[in-house]
């Protein structure tokens, strides 16, 4: 069943090929290869959607990715819910289902068009100027409802089931855009042999050609010419052909950007099909073949479904075989619309009136038409069109005032010239100039090595453009590569030519009128608006954008721009490139978040990193928790126990008997060579040079301003080899500053960085037991306290494998860190664990570690400090060398604010509540009855249950706290201010007699 | 993306694989110790900061992770020249005064 518009013979799609779909729950017959846009004008559809703000009636206006008006709602599924779809680039596929956007509670009856009536309180700057206060309204009342009221399309509720795919791809040149002008380029280009690449967004090549009905190339019909030439460029190797494809972003060093919509047209995509693909391309060369844009008149009414570019209108003739309406206006200020006219005339649509703003012009389109019998009237105007849910007619009027007559009509078509699409070019940050004779900017000053060719550049004339596209795609090939091409240069038989046309407001929506003559459909901006901007004070072009919206839609302007810089300039009475034009920014057309994101969400959003007895753990029901990239056991509850019994245990059981513990996420570095001392000297407080092999030291690493930067236990392992340790989220950074200094600060010095961290895997065994646990499966190693005492390393075999067993201890307990090669750990572990077993011992996870630092006043290099602590500060100056002339950060301790008095100290606190745990993070006052807000000398950096000391414990860097010992300061919470004392830092065995105990 | 030519690899890589590591040619005083107040700040905290030419460290840290020089043009973002860490200024900025 052929739809009502439909004209057969008419058209280039077959029409044995049906498609059902449906629009607002309506069904509808459309034919492969329509778009949505072409199969409802084809069932006489114009009304698509409600615009932006006044809600006003809209149909479609373009026939490609330009189009502002006919945004709707694809819906597949629950998940699948894509709103602002152009329905002019929306593929048909059978079963397609849309909706329209922006209206309640139908299309046709929409409450929200009350804003249309009442568009005097919404004109520009409405929003800046009415939503200014109460300032409390704004977040609860305002924001909300403008919220609601303003967006377009619904977002689906559940997350995006596709997948999105990219690819990184290089070539020697690169084409945007597939009309003639591209094709050639990519003819020329690819003759040469290099590697080329033609991406263009529509589904079929061609371009104009789709439309041009009277182009010849190469003896044939422009279209099957361009279709031909895709066939050849297909077939060969060097060449890549990307259809559905567009160019969203241009980057530096000639990167840019493509979307590929794969799966958007199918009926069925399929799980094995990426929905869209992203592609980063690296050209040699881009050839810019992006085409010229139609611009509409700005008359008052403009809007009305039915109204269209005359380009369009031709486009669904001769691609799509539909005709936009029975009874045709045409209003034109140039030749391309006559055309359309023609072709429209020839196929039995009645055309009322062309409608010519121009005096006389003359030309072979216009003699063609008045030959077909068209009325033609020069130098009038339309100055109004009727009708409000589809256009009914126009009234006409000379173009300098006087009597008028209505026509009526079912469609009008317009064009008041076209605009180059400079877009890419621009956001290869070249320079567009004005071409004061054609009222159209073009490309100017390049920055990139790249060529604009065609209706783009500015060049009118099938014949012309592909001669240039010819040329520009053969220099770029040998500019990339050195090579030349032998092949033929398509000959252009027959191609139209149009150029030049108007801006800005039409006769009759002038300056001192107020009607509604859009300039921007799809922010609903008047030229009355833009008029009004500049009264108001907005004289830059970027003010006048931001104040009126213009051009800030999704459309990015592309219909719009001209006509409001236009109306702009001649109301600040300034030619318009002294007014200027804004900035083409990414992305061309709205890209999806989906294809930006590409395969990084969920699991594979970010790197996991798991230890050597990660899977151990998990057997024995590990929580785990997130540390940087690792995840690390948190703890481990037995049946019934919660996060604080568990832990509980923990902390009591590595003091009583022993705990197994994984530290494998300490950062690790080996610093090797003769002049290794001697960096360490350098790169940390402590001195080195007389640390005997076999010793270990604790080590403390400042930024060159002299605050903590990280800290570590490290071990001598022989004159020139030492074993470094840092925090588990300081690996990097620490490997990079000492990298940076040995690099190019100290050069002259003969050492090796090398990360060991995930060389080897590490256990901490502490407690009293932890010797009796270890040395059973220990070779060579003499693990008395004579011959191995705390703070000591050995190298020897356990298990029989190799380990660097260190005695150190982060709990106050007599404690060993096992060092194995991390594909032995997850082995070595459970030997321990076995042994451990006999005497009662238990495997402790982060929050247990951190409790029993703290009760020992051990410090956490990120929790206890900031940034602006000094050794001093943490109560670390013992770890200084104060006989040392130089290390980094050395300079930075004098600095006299690091040296004033009253600086924040890290203290003890106890709660004078032992059941009360203070919060970390909570500011500390001296005085709770003084004034809000109140004078905070400090703030809590860790506090914890200590099951141990049976009460709370907690540090905190305060003003002057080592001064403050027993005084009573206080924390104020929402719910009551919190007595507490300063204490020492220490909470367990302050004497470390249990290190050996 | 930029590309930028990393001096010790010899080649153009990608922007991702270099890490920018702040302004070059501030030389560590050999006794800092000894350094004034005002000139640790201006060695610490002064930075230059230009709006065209600056000269500054990159670290190729998803390659040979070597520290060099860049010459960078800070308005049109674009790489004059790259040169091994220790190398003196260039003299003479390639395209620079025709």
């Amino acid at each position: 069943m052929n739809a009502m518009f439909r004209i057969s013979g008419a058209g280039r799609l077959s029409q044995a090929k049906t498609a059902s779909f449906s629009f607002d729950d309506k069904s509808y017959t459309g034919i492969e290869g329509d778009t949505l846009a072409s199969a409802l004008l084809a069932n006489g559809v114009h009304l698509v959607g409600r615009s932006f703000k006044y809600h006003r009636p809209r149909g479609v206006l373009s026939a490609g990715a330009e189009e502002p008006n006919a945004l709707v709602q694809i819906v597949r599924d629950d998940a699948r819910k894509t709103p602002n779809v152009r329905a002019t680039v929306q593929e048909l596929y059978d079963g397609l289902t849309a909706h329209s956007q922006n209206r309640w509670p139908s299309l046709s009856f929409d409450v929200g068009a009350v804003n249309d009536i009442a568009s005097p309180l919404f004109s520009a700057g409405f929003y800046y100027k009415t939503f200014m206060w109460p300032k409390s309204a704004w977040k609860s009342l305002y924001e909300p409802k403008i919220r609601a009221a303003a967006g377009l399309g619904v977002s689906p509720g559940k997350p995006d089931p596709d997948h999105y795919a990219a690819r990184y791809a290089h070539c020697e040149v690169l084409v945007l855009g597939g009309g003639a002008a591209g094709i050639a380029a990519a003819l020329a280009a690819a003759e040469a042999g290099v590697r080329v690449i033609l991406a263009d967004e529509q589904a079929e090549f061609g371009g104009s050609l789709r439309f041009e009905s009277g182009a010849r190339i190469d003896g044939q019909d422009g279209y099957a010419w361009a279709q031909a030439a895709i066939a050849k460029l297909k077939a060969m190797d060097n060449v890549r052909v990307l259809s559905r494809t567009t160019a969203f972003g241009y980057y530096a060093q000639n990167f840019v950007g493509l979307v590929e919509r794969v799966s958007d047209h199918l009926k069925n995509p399929g799980r094995e099909l990426a929905r869209e693909r992203l592609w980063q391309v690296r050209a040699g060369r881009v050839v810019i073949a992006t085409g010229a844009i139609e611009r509409h008149m700005v008359f008052a009414n403009n809007d009305r479904p039915g109204v269209m570019l005359a380009s369009a209108a031709r486009t669904y003739l001769n691609h799509y075989g539909v005709a936009v309406g029975r009874n045709v206006g045409v209003y034109t200020a140039n030749d391309s619309a006559y055309a359309a006219a023609i072709d429209l005339k020839k196929a039995g649509v009645n055309i009322a009136a062309i409608v010519d703003l121009r005096d006389n012009p003359a030309g072979p389109a216009i003699d063609e038409a008045r030959a077909l019998g068209i009325e033609i009237n020069f130098g009038r105007a339309v100055v109004s069109a009727g009708g409000k849910l589809r256009v009914s007619s126009m009234t006409v009027q000379p173009k300098n005032g006087g009597g008028g007559r209505t026509i009526p009509v079912d469609a009008i078509l317009m064009s008041a010239g076209w605009t180059p699409s400079v877009h890419l070019f621009s956001q290869s940050r070249g320079k567009v100039a004005f071409n004061d004779e054609t009222k159209r900017f073009v490309p100017g000053t390049y920055a990139q090595d790249c060529v604009s060719v065609g209706a783009c550049n500015g060049t009118d004339g099938l014949d012309a453009a592909v001669d240039e596209a010819y040329a520009a795609g053969a220099k770029a090939a040998k500019e990339a590569s050195g090579k030349a091409g032998k092949g033929a240069k398509p000959k252009v038989d027959a191609g139209e030519s149009w150029s030049r046309g108007m801006l800005g407001a039409a006769p009759g929506a002038g300056p001192g009128t107020t009607v509604k003559a859009f300039v921007d459909f799809q922010n609903d901006v008047t030229a009355k608006d833009i008029r009004q901007a500049v009264h108001e004070g907005m004289h830059s072009i970027e003010h006048v954008k931001r104040f009126t919206t213009n051009g800030m839609a999704t459309d990015q302007g592309k219909t719009s721009n001209m006509h409001g810089l236009a109306i702009a300039a001649e109301e600040l009475g300034k030619p318009i490139p002294q007014v200027g034009l804004t900035t083409f920014r990414a992305p061309y057309t709205p890209v999806t978040f989906g294809s930006i994101v590409g395969h990084a969400r969920g699991a594979l959003f970010d790197p996991t990193r798991r230890t050597a007895t990660h899977g151990w753990a998990a057997s024995q029901g590990a929580v785990f928790e997130d540390v940087g990239h690792w995840k690390r056991a948190w703890y481990f509850p037995k049946a019934g126990e919660d996060m604080h019994a568990a832990v509980n245990r923990e902390c009591v059981t590595v003091r009583k008997v022993a705990g197994l513990f994984d530290a494998s996420t300490l950062g690790k570095i080996e610093v090797v060579g003769p002049d290794a001392a001697k960096f360490m000297e350098l790169l940390y407080t402590n001195p080195w040079e007389k640390l005997e092999t076999g010793r270990c030291r604790y080590g403390i690493m400042l930024r060159e301003d002299g605050f903590i930067y990280d800290d570590g236990v490290v071990g001598r392992l022989a004159p020139d080899r030492f074993h470094v340790t840092t925090t588990t989220g300081g690996a990097p950074r620490v490997m990079n500053h000492m990298e940076d200094y040995l690099q190019t600060e100290f050069p002259h010095l003969n050492v090796w960085l090398t990360s060991i961290t995930e060389q080897w895997a590490v256990i901490a065994v502490q407690g009293p037991k932890s010797r009796e646990i270890i040395a059973p499966l220990v070779e060579g190693i003499d693990m008395s306290d004579e011959a191995m005492p705390h703070m000591s390393v050995r190298e020897g075999k356990i298990c029989g494998v190799p380990t660097r067993l260190f005695r150190m201890s982060f709990t106050g307990e007599r404690g060993f860190e096992v060092n194995v090669p991390a594909d032995y750990g997850e082995a070595v572990w459970e030997a321990l664990w076995a042994e451990g077993q006999k005497h009662g011992a238990t495997a402790y996870g982060t929050e247990t570690m951190h409790v029993l630092r703290a009760e020992k006043g051990y410090i956490i290099v990120g929790q206890d400090t900031d940034g602006t602590v000094t050794p001093n500060d943490a109560g670390l100056d013992w770890a200084v060398g104060k006989k040392k002339t130089d290390f980094v950060g050395i300079r930075g301790l004098t600095r006299p604010d690091l040296v004033a008095k009253g600086r924040k100290q890290l203290v003890g606190l106890k709660t004078k509540d032992p059941k009360v745990v203070l919060e970390e993070g909570a500011q500390i006052v001296a005085d709770p009855k003084q004034p809000i807000p109140m004078k905070m000398i400090g703030h809590v950096t860790s506090s914890y249950w200590s099951e141990n000391c049976g009460r709370s414990i907690a540090l905190a860097l305060v003003a002057g706290g080592r001064d403050r010992m027993g005084q009573t300061l206080y924390v104020p919470m929402p719910n009551g201010t919190i007595e507490v004392e300063v204490t020492g830092m220490v909470f367990v065995d302050e004497k470390g007699e249990r290190l050996n105990g | 993306m930029l590309l930028i030519r990393c001096p010790y690899c010899e080649e153009e890589r990608p922007e991702l694989e270099f890490r920018n590591a702040g302004e070059a040619h501030i030389a560590r005083p050999t006794n800092i110790a000894a350094e004034t107040d005002d000139d640790f700040e201006k060695f610490f905290f002064i930075r230059a900061n230009p709006k065209g030419v600056i000269y500054e460290r990159w670290r190729h840290i998803h390659g040979c992770a070597r520290f060099f020089n860049a010459v960078r043009d800070t308005v049109t973002d674009k790489f004059v020249m790259t040169y091994k860490a220790g190398e003196p200024k260039p003299a003479k900025l390639p395209g620079a005064a025709k």
